[in-house]
């Protein structure tokens, strides 16, 4: 059974290499993998549902007409008293806690797309710098991403949000100055090893402009690494933000997502009322880790030395 | 080795100051602390006085001179709530969070490298896809959500474990240890776990690879080719060679959970530095934000530091003295 099975992987393997767009190679390389497949599925479900949160959710858990008071604390699957079933059951104010989980979702993911996006911009830039420039700048860049990587990003972010305060801004800003340093470290060390290559050496002797050398000939060669990192950021970023909103210096109460919904329900699971903090507890779950499954496969696929 | 740590010794000075520089500067612009701690209808002259007293009044620049006047001499300033040496509160908490960070440590260990091991050798097999894929839940798992399902599952519902504090504690030369007494261990348990998992996946992930990467190499053939049994090889030939990155990695996680105890200790209320930091965020404490910060970064300092001398005596190949 196994030997037949190596035989035909054999057969198939450089046929599907000689043919075929390096992109087709790489997704059907990628589905090989079954958890990760539907780990993909799940990820782009919840991107979708989080995007037309206000179409899927049965009411607006924010708009106060919406909400009856008397709702309050429902459990799962019971019906309120105008007949609506909370499948998910209601928190103390009486809000759905499907529609909750689902702008919540919204929230988090914006931020931590946002600061993941701006992160990599950011890093990207300084790194690139760093590496096309050397010499000087180089050192600096570098002795600063060195001190910044050896403290925990949730100890820079929670004294950049003690002293900032409370607003999603805020909280981006905090996830991007914490995150940063990832990307520049990996661009650069990218970076410098293309820089050698002879179609960087091409380019210079055709005296290309320097702009047009760092982002038209050496960063498309460096992005490979860069998605991986990028997607890992994201979902560091949503872990991180809940988890400061839980400490209370993340997102002010007006806004909340998944981990200010958990950090509210708290004090009502020790009563026994479980479902407001756990549903959205594994919404997040589900959340961070479809995108750690993702990323981890793309990393497998882009990487040929773990191919044996 | 002796110039490797007299230039590191003289790196971590200028870090401290550019650290106490910039912490300084940033923690002096939150809000103002003598709204939180008087009484808002007290008279002008009882808050000027207040004001005079903590010496808010002075111009920031000063306040920094008096502040690192003090820190060369090991006074980071009193707190404003406890009313004591903000350094004294700090290392009155300090045993609780390593404590806790040491155990966490110890179960990430002990149960992360018997699992990688397992993992690396039977990477193809339903158990070691299967652990993989519990180590990719270690990472997303949000740490202060497990510790609610902890609390959730063994202290309501099953009501085994308490859901909260530190329990009773052994005194050892006048530091108080819990683990040592029946209910500080039972106090433990939880916390140390919750806190273990992010460690353990790594070690898994670490662990995992390094014997995937070993197994193929030609001292494992060869040693295999001379019948030496399966433990000698994976205990003496394998494990040897795959504990480099893992004690690396072990030593700047150990500083992680430090940080990432911030957010233990608040949910199961465990008396140590992070729930410290958290209340001091809360109640504007300046001193202690200040001297939290740099005791960790002394900390940070420190753990680097045994780290890559711990590095060249493992490997003599590498060298420290550059």
């Amino acid at each position: 059974m196994r030997r037949a099975k190596t035989v035909t992987k054999f057969k198939i393997k450089p046929q599907s290499n000689i043919d075929g767009h390096p992109f087709r190679l790489l997704t059907s390389n990628f589905l090989e993998s079954k958890t990760a497949t539907i780990a993909t599925v799940i990820m782009f479900g919840i991107l979708l549902i989080a995007f037309f949160a206000p179409l899927i959710s049965s009411q607006n858990p924010y708009d106060l007409a919406q909400i009856t008071i008397l709702d309050g604390t429902l459990a799962p699957g019971l019906k309120g008293h105008q007949g609506t079933t909370y499948w998910l059951g209601t928190d103390d104010q009486g809000r759905d806690m499907l529609s909750a989980i689902l702008y919540g979702l919204r929230i988090s993911l914006a931020i931590g797309l946002s600061s993941g996006f701006l992160a990599l911009i950011f890093g990207t830039a300084i790194g690139l710098l760093a590496a096309y420039y050397g010499g000087k700048l180089d050192v600096l860049v570098m002795r600063i991403v060195d001190l910044q990587l050896s403290f925990p990003a949730l100890l820079i972010a929670l004294v950049l949000l003690a002293i900032l305060g409370r607003g999603i801004d805020k909280v981006i800003f905090a996830l991007v100055i914490s995150q940063w340093a990832y990307f520049a470290r990996t661009v650069r060390g990218t970076a410098l090893v293309e820089k050698k290559k002879e179609y960087i050496e091409a380019a210079n002797c055709l005296a290309l402009s320097t702009k047009r050398i760092m982002f038209r000939h050496l960063l498309p060669n460096c992005m490979p690494p860069l998605i991986v990192i990028g997607a890992v950021n994201v979902a560091n970023a949503i872990a991180l933000e809940a988890t400061l909103s839980f400490l209370g210096v993340g997102l002010p109460i007006t806004e909340p997502s998944l981990g200010l919904l958990i950090s509210n329900g708290y004090e009502y699971m020790l009563s026994g009322q479980y479902w407001i903090s756990v549903f959205p507890g594994i919404a997040l779950l589900v959340t961070v880790a479809s995108i750690n499954i993702f990323t981890e496969r793309l990393r497998e696929v882009l990487n040929p030395r773990l191919e044996k | 080795m002796t110039v490797f740590l007299v230039r590191r010794m003289i790196q971590s000075v200028i870090i401290l100051w550019v650290m106490s520089l910039l912490v300084f500067t940033g923690v002096y612009a939150i809000g103002n602390p003598v709204d939180m701690l008087i009484d808002p209808q007290s008279s002008q002259e009882v808050r000027e006085t207040a004001i005079r007293n903590l010496g808010l009044d002075r111009p920031l620049w000063v306040q920094y001179i008096v502040f690192l006047k003090g820190a060369v001499r090991g006074n980071l300033g009193n707190s404003f709530i406890y009313n004591m040496p903000a350094l004294k509160l700090i290392t009155q908490r300090l045993p609780a969070t390593l404590e806790l960070a040491t155990s966490a440590m110890m179960i990430a260990i002990f149960v992360g490298l018997p699992l990688g091991i397992v993992a690396g050798l039977k990477s193809k097999s339903a158990i070691g896809r299967g652990i993989m894929t519990c180590s990719i839940l270690g990472f997303s798992l949000p740490n202060f959500w497990v510790g609610l399902m902890f609390v959730m599952i063994f202290s309501i519902t099953l009501g085994w474990l308490p859901t909260s504090g530190r329990g009773e504690t052994v005194e050892i030369f006048g530091i108080g240890i819990s683990f040592l007494t029946i209910d500080g261990l039972k106090h433990l348990i939880l916390p140390a776990l919750t806190l273990s998992l992010f460690p353990l996946a790594l070690i898994i992930r670490l662990t995992k690879a390094g014997v995937e990467e070993t197994w193929l190499s030609e001292f494992v053939k060869f040693a295999r080719s001379k019948g030496l049994t399966m433990n000698r090889i994976i205990l003496v030939h394998i494990l040897k060679n795959i504990l480099i990155p893992v004690v690396t990695v072990t030593g700047i996680q150990f500083g992680m959970l430090l940080a990432f105890a911030v957010v233990t200790e608040t949910v199961f209320a465990w008396p140590g530095m992070g729930k410290l930091i958290i209340d001091s965020i809360n109640y504007l404490d300046r001193p202690v934000i200040v001297a939290y910060l740099l005791v960790t970064v002394i900390i940070f300092i420190i753990i680097n530091l045994i780290v890559d001398t711990l590095y060249s005596v493992l490997d003599p190949r590498v060298g420290i003295g550059e």
